[in-house]
This record gives C-alpha cells, sequence and structure tokens, in this order.
C-alpha cells in the first residue's frame, strides 16, 4: 500500500486514500480526552463513555435515514421523551411489563413515523413543520399522560438496557448491554442504508425525487419508511435513555438538534442524496467527546450549546465549501 | 355561459383568498362558540382588542419571518433573539427611565447584527438556512443562559406604557403593530427593495441575471426579521417588566411565526405572499386561542391540538402542490 501511495506527485488528489475527516476528528478527540484524563483510558472510563452516547449514536443513525431521503426528523427528541413516560406510567413498578411495554412503543413509534411520513409525502406539508408540529404534539400527550408530572418508575427488566454491565469480560472487564445495543443496531443501519435496495432508493430519492420517480422508485413509499426508521431508532434510544438516566418530563429534548448535528459531522449531506451510517455514528461519538472534553475543561453547560451551534454552522459551511470546490 | 374559455386569470384563485376563507372560519367559530355557550359578554370591542392585544409579540416577529419567507430563506432564531432582546433590555434598563434610549438603540443594535450574521452565513458560506439560523439560535441561547439563568433586571414603569398604555381602549402597542406592518407592506408594495425581496424570493437565479444584487437583498430581509424579533423582545420586557433567558422559547415563536406566515398564504418556496396575510394569520391564531379558552381546553391538550393545527393549517395549503417538499 505504501509503494502505491508513492508516485502520487503527479496526481495528488488521488494520492491520499479517501478517509471521512470525522473519523480522524475523533480519534483525535478521544486522545485529548485520554491525555487530559488518564482514567479515560481504563475500561471503566470508556465503556462509561459508550454507554453515553449509545441513545445518540443509535438516534443519528436513523435521523439519517430521513436527512438521506432529503428531509429533517425533528419530532424524535419528543419521541423518546414519550416513550421513557409512557414507559413508567404504564409498567407500575411491574418488571414483567417490559416485555410488552417496548414493542408497545416500537408500535407507537411505528405509527408516528407512518403519521409524519404520510403528511409529508402526501399533505405535502415540508418535513421541518411537519415534524416540529409532530414535537409539539407529542410533548403536549406525554404532559397529558403523566398529568405534568411522571409518576412511577422504570423496572430493572426496562433499564437493563440502558444501566446493566456485564462484569468478568475477559479483555476489557466489563461491557455495559448499551454497547452492544449500539453495536447490534449500528450494524442493523449500516446494513439496511448501506447494502439493501432500499438503501439505494433512499439516496435516489433525496438526490433527486423526480429522476428516481421516473426510474420508477416509489419515492412515497420510500419517504414514508425513512421516518419510520427514524422513529423507531428514536423509541429505541429513549429505551436506552430511560433505563441510563431514569424518569424526567424533559428528558428527550435538545436530542433531536444534536442528531442531526452528530449526521452532519459525520458528512451527511443536507437535503439529501449522501451520507453514511458509521460516519453518523462516529458523528455521535465526536459530538458527545466534545461535550466530555467541555466538561473536563470546567466549561458551564450552556457552552454546550454554543459550541454545537458552532458546529453545526461550520460542518454545513465546509461540506458545501468542499462540495463547491470539487466541482460536484 | 359563452363558449369561449374565461382567461386564466379571471379565474377564482384559491391562493389568494384562502387566508381570507380561514379568517371568516375563525371568526364564524368563535362567534358561534360564544353564543352556544350563551357567555355574550365576550362579544364587545374591548373583548376584540383583547383578543388581539395578546399576539403582539407573535405579530411583531411574524412580520419580520415574512419577509424571511419571502426570500425563499427562514429565521428559526427569532426566539432566541427574543429572549435576548427582552433581557438587554430590563438589564440596561435596570429600573432608571434615563437608559430608555440606550438600551433601545443596543437591542436594536444586537438584532441587526444578528441578522447581518444570519444572512452573510446563509449568503456567503452558503449554509441551508435553516441550519445556519438553528446554529445561531443555540449560539444565542448558549451566550444568554451561561450569563443569566432567571429574570434579569428590571423595566421602569415609565418604559412599560409600551405594553400598558391605551389610546381609548386600544393599546399603544396594538398601534404599533399594525403601523409596523403598514410600513412593511409600503416597502414590500412601493419600494425597490420590496420589489427585489419577491424576486429573489420567486427565482434566484433570474433575478441574479437581471441584475439584482441577490445576496444583498437576502441579508437585507435577514436583518429586518431579526429586528422585528428583536422589538418583539423589547415588548415582551415591557410587557413582563423583566426579561429572563427562555421567555422567546416558551412562547415558540419560532415555529408559531412561521405557522401564521404560511397560514397568511405567504409560500414557504418564497416569492408569494404578503404583509396583510401575515397579520390574518396572527389573528387567526389568537381566536384559536380564544376559542379554546371560552371552551375550557386543558392546557395540555391545548398544545396538542396547537401541534395538529400547526400542521393542517399549512397542509390546506400545500397538499395541492405537484412537486415534493423537503
Amino acid at each position: 500500500m505504501s509503494a502505491q501511495s508513492l508516485p502520487q506527485t503527479e496526481t495528488p488528489k488521488r494520492g491520499l486514500p479517501k478517509i471521512n475527516p470525522v473519523y480522524v476528528l475523533v480519534v483525535a478527540l478521544i486522545l485529548a480526552i485520554v491525555v487530559m484524563n488518564p482514567a479515560f483510558g481504563e475500561p471503566t472510563g470508556y465503556m462509561n463513555f459508550l454507554k453515553r452516547v449509545t441513545a445518540l449514536a443509535i438516534l443519528s443513525g436513523g435521523a439519517l435515514y430521513v436527512i438521506v431521503s432529503g428531509g429533517f426528523d425533528l419530532s424524535v427528541g419528543s419521541i423518546m421523551t414519550l416513550t421513557v413516560i409512557g414507559s413508567s406510567m404504564l409498567a407500575s413498578n411491574d418488571p414483567n411489563s417490559t416485555y410488552w411495554i417496548i414493542p408497545l412503543m416500537l408500535g407507537i413509534g411505528a405509527v408516528v413515523g407512518l403519521i409524519n411520513g404520510l403528511v409529508v409525502s402526501y399533505l405535502k406539508v415540508p418535513s421541518l413543520i411537519a415534524t416540529l408540529g409532530m414535537m409539539i404534539t407529542l410533548n403536549g400527550v406525554a404532559f397529558m399522560w403523566s398529568g405534568g408530572a411522571p409518576r412511577g418508575y422504570l423496572p430493572d427488566t426496562f433499564r437493563f438496557f440502558g444501566r446493566y454491565n456485564i462484569t468478568d469480560v475477559p479483555v476489557i472487564t466489563l461491557l455495559p448491554v448499551a454497547v452492544i445495543c449500539l453495536v447490534v443496531f449500528g450494524v442493523i443501519l449500516w446494513w439496511g442504508m448501506h447494502r439493501t435496495n432500499f438503501g439505494r432508493m433512499l439516496h435516489a430519492v433525496g438526490d433527486n425525487p423526480q429522476a428516481a420517480r421516473l426510474a420508477g422508485v416509489p419515492v412515497e413509499r420510500v419517504r414514508i419508511s425513512a421516518f419510520v426508521v427514524s422513529a423507531l431508532t428514536a423509541v429505541l434510544a429513549g429505551v436506552i435513555l430511560g433505563g441510563r438516566a431514569g424518569v424526567s418530563v424533559n428528558i428527550g429534548s435538545g436530542f433531536e438538534l444534536q442528531a442531526i448535528t452528530a449526521a452532519v459531522i459525520g458528512g451527511a449531506q443536507l437535503l439529501g442524496g449522501r451520507g453514511s451510517v458509521p460516519a453518523a455514528i462516529a458523528g455521535a461519538l465526536a459530538l458527545e467527546a466534545i461535550f466530555t472534553l467541555l466538561n473536563l475543561l470546567g466549561l458551564a453547560q450552556p457552552v454546550r450549546l454554543v459550541v454545537q451551534g458552532l458546529i453545526l454552522i461550520g460542518a454545513v459551511a465546509l461540506a458545501t465549501y468542499q462540495r463547491k470546490r470539487s466541482g460536484r | 355561459m359563452s363558449d369561449t374559455p374565461l382567461p386564466a386569470r379571471r379565474r377564482f384563485r384559491f391562493e389568494r383568498h384562502a387566508s381570507t376563507i380561514l379568517l371568516l372560519a375563525s371568526v364564524a367559530l368563535y362567534v358561534a362558540l360564544i353564543i352556544i355557550m350563551g357567555q355574550t359578554r365576550f362579544l364587545t370591542l374591548e373583548n376584540l382588542v383583547a383578543i388581539l392585544g395578546r399576539s403582539i409579540t407573535l405579530g411583531i416577529t411574524a412580520i419580520g419571518q415574512t419577509f424571511a419567507i419571502l426570500v425563499a430563506s427562514i429565521d428559526l432564531s427569532v426566539a432566541s433573539v427574543i429572549s435576548a432582546s427582552a433581557v438587554v433590555t430590563s438589564v440596561v434598563m435596570n429600573g432608571d427611565p434615563a437608559m430608555m434610549l440606550p438600551a433601545v438603540i443596543a437591542v436594536l443594535a444586537l438584532g441587526a447584527v444578528v441578522g447581518l450574521a444570519n444572512g452573510l452565513v446563509i449568503t456567503k458560506l452558503e449554509v441551508n438556512p435553516l441550519i445556519a439560523t438553528l446554529g445561531m439560535s443555540l449560539i444565542i441561547q448558549g451566550v444568554l443562559s451561561y450569563y443569566y439563568n432567571n429574570f434579569a433586571g428590571n423595566v421602569p414603569a415609565e418604559f412599560q406604557i409600551f405594553a400598558y398604555g391605551t389610546v381609548g381602549i386600544v393599546p399603544f402597542s396594538l398601534v404599533f403593530m399594525f403601523v409596523l406592518a403598514g410600513c412593511a407592506w409600503f416597502v414590500l408594495r412601493f419600494s425597490r427593495f420590496g420589489s427585489d425581496v419577491y424576486s429573489v424570493g420567486g427565482n434566484k437565479d433570474a433575478a441574479r441575471l437581471a441584475g439584482i444584487k441577490t445576496d444583498r437583498v437576502v441579508i437585507g430581509a435577514h436583518v429586518i426579521c431579526s429586528l422585528c424579533a428583536a422589538i418583539a423582545g423589547i415588548y415582551l420586557a415591557s410587557r413582563l417588566r423583566s426579561g429572563a433567558p427562555w421567555i422567546g422559547a416558551e412562547g415558540v415563536y419560532d415555529l408559531e411565526s412561521i405557522a401564521v406566515v404560511v397560514i397568511g398564504g405567504t409560500v414557504l418556496a418564497g416569492g408569494r405572499g404578503g404583509i396583510w396575510g401575515t397579520m390574518a394569520g396572527v389573528i387567526i391564531f389568537s381566536l384559536i386561542d380564544s376559542i379554546f379558552n371560552v371552551a375550557g381546553v386543558d392546557a395540555f391538550v391545548k398544545q396538542v391540538l396547537r401541534g395538529i393545527i400547526i400542521v393542517a393549517a399549512v397542509a390546506f395549503y400545500a397538499a395541492r402542490s405537484k412537486r415534493p417538499v423537503a
């Protein structure tokens, strides 16, 4: 490989292998954290980090489906809130309830995604407005359901996915269940986006809906499916987040923007046509690593918002600049 | 009638009258509800003024948002601009009547800077306006809540006249909102900038080829939008007697201002619409609010219905469009 990359002087553009800069960013950030806080290099350190990032990573993988298809889904945060609050209301402290609550929540999520998709595809409401409206509505539903203050708590069987660590694992000593979920759902999302016909159709629809339609892609069905996938990942993220952090009324708020930011850091193109699931997950890791770094630097919570805003604008501006320079 | 087909422009144009239809429908609904509930005491001029007076913040914000949407852009940072300008107003004034003018100037400068930044990021860095203004919103909110986490400063009694003073039964602020709307209408209808706004929103490339400096028009629209949001923040500070960093987000002014603009018949894709439609949208929204109040709808149910109504209202216009949307 090193021998092949030698004659790169004549075609400098082709010389270096094209690595998505997000992976470099993640590695750099993780190294910075380890330097500042050596305890992060221990299994408890990085496993807790991965555990913390799981919900956002799965969510941004799902958000990518909608972004690649050319839309936005701002309702995911409220779906997470609804999942956590609804589960705690239904569970009524019964450990056996988990087995029907999670499928029920996935069903609710699928319906929400379906409504989002139908409203966007057939009523032609721009996805931003449609999903913002859905966000307001679902937050209201969550409040209605809980009467303003959630009662009850999540049973341990429910919190298993977000909180439990498998101990005595060789080499890495402990393995949180959340990290297994991250790998499993990450692979599923990757497979769906990059190895199936559906994934190719998603890219086609996002790139040029008219061309996709003429090529025989069922545009409406593909877009609706993207919203359903996004809503389902939001439910999963809600289950994991609720398991890790417990019940609170605004647990999911802000996640919709973090998911979009993560996807954008991972090089996803807004308004469709380009994006990669592993890169979006890496984007989530990068975002969480930045937040961790800010914490280590002793910067207050609001600074996160400023940094997130700057990253969001910066990443999109950079992507636009690169696209323009490469003439695509 | 006759066998010659009517020329296209004589046909009844639904888009043109939709906001009027919606306005009349919500007025009819409101009156019908009051009569059914037997609460005719709500059918007074004072109550009408009260209904309109509740949505002045939204109205002023929506006037600015109309400009942003007309140039085919959008501004999601208005809510945090409202919070920021309300806090700046009350902190700079801090109960001292002598500081009223400096405070207003400072806030307007803040609005202009935010609008300029939004416009520059959108036009020069070519960032998608949704993302640019969302990012800006996060930045403003972060800076604001870094320094303040509660009501800060207070507004002198002299300045509260802006929100509470009246001419007869009509509040100054209501008059102010309609004067502002009139100015906006005048600019859009009669000035060169106004016609440029419509050209750029209708077809940016054509506008550029026609010699319009499209970037400047977009930046100008964003400056106007943020200025209006800043004025809305000043009004809110005057009404609440103080500013807090969450008041903009709490009122969901970003989404609601977009929703009323769209209900008023301005097309999200830009280039078509106008101020009076937006004002109709604002009145429709406050009527819906009053209908909920008269009917005694629970606060959470109200929120659910609001979300549905916003989407339904946008769908009311959008459903007939042929093109797929983003």
